[in-house]
């Protein structure tokens, strides 16, 4: 709510004044029974706080989360699903409340990226040390250019504590 | 007066950046050694204007002078006087200035350091460098003056935001813009190579150290800021996959894998048109985070004030800065000849491993903080991009990236041998799974995924270890030279060590962390003891107590283990008076097994207190790690044969004189 | 110049419109459209501010005319920004209902004292759990809703002058019979 300011044209860092402003909600009453304590903190993690916009309404001192947080809680202890309890509040705010997407056609893209690219990234790496195979590698050198590269070898070794390997480049 | 001072100064340094981005480039394309000669000094002339700008504003706020408007609605006549001063970057406009210095400052430095650079070269990188001067300068000027007054001028300022009162934040700006903006001088050197159509291993020589610094103080600046987090918001959080941490982290990873990538190019001569594009890319993330921020496009908790006329400029800049330099990638990298070749296994192949996975990585945060956005802007549909998001995508990326660091060291340059690394390895397979067992019999049951992350740590440390000894020859040499020759092995590769354990070290702090936090959310009354972990809080009493420009209620708490007391915590509830703003301060009692975290909040009214209690398990290993990678990347740049200008140890020949013929 | 050399140039540019097009959409990406849009609204029954008056239930917005629903309380300094225009709207007939988001009676009583009372019937919403059936996040919100009882469109924050004229528009809209 208090972002609102923000629309009035108190343009200060209205955000951040959302993110801290309010102190440590003193009736967030955990539930007794501990397991369903757990599996409603496990909800509050995925449901993003509509006020302060980046955190989860599990890391947030807005009121408007901890209304969610009760309600969350009230579910839970009411016998419905982690899934019916997110389904609850998807209807009323739209999956923007999940931090974690659901996979549907819109999020296909976004879901299926890090495997593609990563396979895909290792395919090509593979495909193009396939393609260069090191033993079939370079033309032979020639005798002048097998001594001058001796002669930088030496030099190298010299001047490189022993980084190298010292049988860098030979096999060439 | 002063204030005026301050805008002439960076009209000066507008007029000297339009200078130094044409004039030398000129000389350079001619070859006319005077007009090359001019870019040195161009360079220390801008730096010395914006300096003026930015010392003017900081008298400004220094002196409270309120008729300036910046001044004005971000400062208060009693602020202590550090926040005064770090006051100034503390908003949009002073913050900007503080980008253009830090940007005019490397700009000086390679101006200074570069004398041992081919001067037509030299002169092509400060002229790249003061065309992003230009623009930032412009947009300075154009959109966000901070020397505005106001007429007539408030008796009192607005003060700043009290979350920014903190000496974390204070000095997490300045942190991370050394980083951001210094990898603008690899993003000058791409250019001026592409501009050349050279690159070789000499070029990776230059930029690598200036790589490192950047790199260095990016980690820096986001450890800090996760900190901050850490201590301030109260949540035991550290870090939120929110749009601006991710703006800063993009650019991280993508230094980290431009700092291996240049050394196959120094090592090799090979990979470079991919190490000129990552270096493109480096500082490109670095302007997208910078328009993220200032744009309001995105939502994120820590956006300044939104502009949309900022963000348009801000955008025809990226179009003209990265576009223009993707086009020149386009255009001239095929230019670039292949160089050396390297068999997949071999010391190279691991590195171009490490930058897939890095690249891969980076990919990854760009896509789960732009969907939102993408999808919005296609569409209309709005859907969150979370931490579950990026933490199901990182783990199994971090898990690969482990290993491999781990094998990658062991293998020969040119062409390893996977069996010979192998056979070295059994110590660390065993490490790992002790490392495994080990945290099982600490703090018990947990996710598979949670001993798999000790595990790689451990077979990370133990793979270092494995080379340390490799490397000294322990066991193969007399041991009575073994310190002889640890110090001989040069500095570099002790950073690199370093490096690598703090990743491993951060492994375990995120893992641990992550999966045994014990939390309590409890309401107190004073006198009462609840358990957490293995500690026992009493909670003692509550206090009023005042600070300079707050009033705070302080909770007292007594922790004991077994009965012996371990420590007393104060945390603090803040109430600033301006602006008025409440903020949490927990108390954090580090130990080396956990962090003990007490967050104080509201009364009850009938005589308790809420309070969030937490055992954090390793958790200080997290800031650890990332001060062993800030650690060796500084051991590394202080090795002499990276030392930016160091003179080369012998005249030795053109090291990239082509011995290996590329295949193709 | 191969093609592939092109690829990041063309990535950079799909990047650089879509920024563009978000910029120029002038949205802010604070504002959420509402999950509730061409939905009926959710049922309710909310006591009154005032003991003896009538409080708000769902069948009141099913009331056969296009009727606004105003999200408001007397915290929250927005909301006086667009009193006036409610009042506005209210004297021209279009029936405002309001809701009233964790308020006390007399600090209500005392806004309405102040800056009149547009409102049809004004429903008092104590815990806010109405406010979270209709998906609200913050104060003040404004919906359009049909006669039918349906959520044709909402506003997230004060309505300033600039946005009048869409929310004119919406109830317009609201009204016209849909074309099926």
């Amino acid at each position: 709510m208090r972002h609102y300011i923000y629309f009035a044209g108190l343009v200060i860092v209205a955000l951040l004044l959302s993110f801290s402003a309010h102190a440590v909600a003193v009736d967030d009453n955990p539930l007794p029974d501990q397991a369903q304590e757990a599996k409603a903190r496990a909800i509050m993690g995925d449901i993003r706080c509509l006020v302060c916009q980046n955190q989860s309404i599990e890391d947030s001192n807005a009121p408007l989360a901890k209304d969610l947080r009760d309600i969350v809680r009230a579910q839970i202890a009411a016998g419905s699903s982690p899934d019916e309890v997110k389904a609850y509040l998807v209807e009323r705010y739209g999956d923007w409340v999940l931090l974690k997407p659901p996979l549907n056609i819109r999020t296909l893209a976004l879901w299926l990226f890090p495997p593609l690219l990563l396979l895909g990234a290792l395919l090509f790496i593979l495909a193009r040390a396939r393609r260069t195979p090191v033993n079939q590698g370079p033309t032979p050198l020639s005798d002048a250019e097998q001594k001058r590269l001796d002669m930088l070898l030496a030099q190298n070794a010299a001047n490189s504590h022993g980084t190298h390997s010292g049988k860098e480049g030979t096999d060439s | 007066m002063i204030p005026e001072i301050g805008h002439f100064a960076l009209i000066l340094a507008l007029c000297f950046a339009f200078l130094a981005a044409s004039l030398p480039l000129i000389g350079a394309a001619r070859g006319d050694t005077r007009l090359i000669g001019l870019a040195p000094p161009l360079a220390l002339g801008q730096f010395f204007f914006v300096s003026l700008a930015f010392a003017s504003l900081t008298y400004a706020y220094v002196t409270s002078d309120f008729s300036v408007a910046n001044v004005a609605s971000n400062s208060h006549s009693l602020k202590p006087m550090l926040y005064k001063i770090t006051g100034v970057w503390g908003n949009h406009e002073g913050s900007l200035v503080l980008w253009v210095m830090t940007l005019t400052l490397f700009g000086a430095l390679v101006a200074l350091f570069g004398r041992s650079l081919p001067s037509a070269f030299l002169a092509r990188t400060l002229s790249i460098q003061a065309m992003i001067a230009i623009g930032f300068l412009l947009f300075l000027l154009l959109t966000s003056n901070p020397f505005e007054r106001l007429v007539p001028a408030p008796f009192e300022g607005n003060g700043l935001n009290p979350l920014l009162q903190d000496p974390g934040l204070a000095f997490h700006p300045p942190l991370l813009y050394l980083g951001y903006v210094g990898l603008s001088v690899a993003f000058s050197f791409a250019i001026a190579a592409l501009i050349e159509g050279r690159i070789g291993p000499r070029w990776a020589r230059w930029v690598r150290p200036w790589v490192l610094v950047a790199w260095i103080f990016l980690g820096a600046g986001i450890a800090l800021g996760s900190w901050w987090a850490y201590y301030e918001l109260g949540w035991g959080g550290w870090w939120f996959w929110d749009p601006v941490e991710n703006a800063s982290f993009m650019p991280w990873l993508c230094a980290t894998a431009l700092l291996h990538s240049a050394i196959v190019v120094e090592k090799r001569d090979a990979l470079k048109r991919w190490t000129i594009l990552l270096a493109i890319l480096c500082f490109s993330l670095s302007l997208l985070g910078t328009f993220l921020v200032r744009s309001g496009i995105l939502t994120s908790v820590h956006a300044f004030a939104v502009d949309a006329e900022r963000g348009v400029f801000i955008l025809i800049f990226l179009f003209i800065a990265i576009g223009g330099s993707l086009a020149l990638y386009a255009w001239r990298a095929s230019s670039l000849e292949p160089g050396g070749m390297f068999s997949t296994v071999s010391r190279e192949g691991a590195l171009v491993l490490n930058n897939l996975l890095l690249s891969v990585a980076t990919a990854i945060v760009l896509m789960g903080t732009l969907y939102p956005l993408l999808l919005d802007a296609l569409t209309g549909a709005k859907v969150s991009v979370g931490p579950p998001f990026f933490e199901l995508s990182f783990i199994p990326l971090s898990v690969l990236l482990l290993i491999a660091l781990g094998v990658g060291p062991l293998l020969a340059w040119k062409r390893g041998n996977l069996g010979r690394a192998a056979k070295l390895l059994p110590p660390a397979v065993l490490l790992a799974i002790l490392g495994a067992g080990g945290a099982w019999l600490i703090w018990g049951a947990g996710p598979v995924m949670a001993f798999i992350g000790f595990a790689i740590a451990f077979w990370l440390i133990a793979a270092i270890l494995v080379d340390i000894a490799q490397k000294t020859k322990l066991g193969r040499a007399p041991l009575s030279t073994l310190f002889q020759r640890a110090g001989g092995l040069p500095r570099s590769i002790w950073g690199m060590w370093a490096a690598h354990l703090g990743m491993a070290v951060l492994v375990l702090g995120v893992t641990a962390s992550e999966t045994w936090t014990e939390e309590k959310l409890v309401i107190l009354t004073p006198g009462e003891t609840v358990e957490v972990g293995d500690f026992q809080f009493g909670f003692k009493a509550v206090d009023p107590v005042a600070g300079p420009n707050y009033t705070a209620i302080r909770g007292q708490f007594s922790v004991s283990r077994n009965g012996r007391h371990v420590a007393d915590l104060w945390p603090e509830q803040r109430t600033y008076s301006s602006p008025h703003m409440e903020t949490t301060e927990a108390a954090i009692y580090p130990l080396f097994m956990g962090d003990l975290y007490v967050v104080v909040g509201d009364p009850d009214g009938i005589g308790g207190w809420s309070a969030r209690l937490y055992y954090k398990p390793l958790i200080s290993f997290i800031w650890a790690g990332v001060l062993l990678m800030v650690l060796g990347g500084a051991l590394s740049l202080s090795d002499r044969r990276l030392r930016v200008g160091a003179p080369h140890p012998k005249a030795r020949p053109v090291p990239n004189v082509a011995v290996h013929q590329p295949a193709e | 110049m191969r093609p592939a050399f092109w690829v990041p140039l063309i990535l950079f540019l799909g990047l650089v419109a879509a920024f563009a097009v978000q910029l120029a959409s002038g949205d802010n990406p604070h504002d959420l459209p509402s999950a509730l849009i061409d939905k009926p609204v959710p049922n309710f029954d909310l006591p009154p501010i005032r003991m003896g008056e009538a409080g708000l239930k769902s069948e009141d917005l099913k009331s056969g005319e296009v009727v606004l629903l105003n999200v408001f309380a007397s915290w929250c300094a927005p909301c006086r920004i667009e009193h006036p225009f409610l009042s506005e709207l209210a004297e021209e007939g279009i029936p405002v209902y309001g809701l009233n988001y964790k308020d006390r009676p007399q600090d209500v009583a005392t806004f309405l004292r102040e800056l009149g009372d547009p409102y049809a019937e004004i429903g008092a919403d104590n815990n806010g759990r109405v406010g979270v059936d209709f998906g609200v996040y913050g104060v003040p919100e404004t919906y359009v809703i049909s006669g039918d009882g349906r959520i044709m469109y909402k506003h997230v924050g004060p309505i300033l002058p600039q946005n009048q004229d869409d929310l004119r528009k919406a109830i317009a809209a609201a009204r016209q019979p849909e074309p099926q």
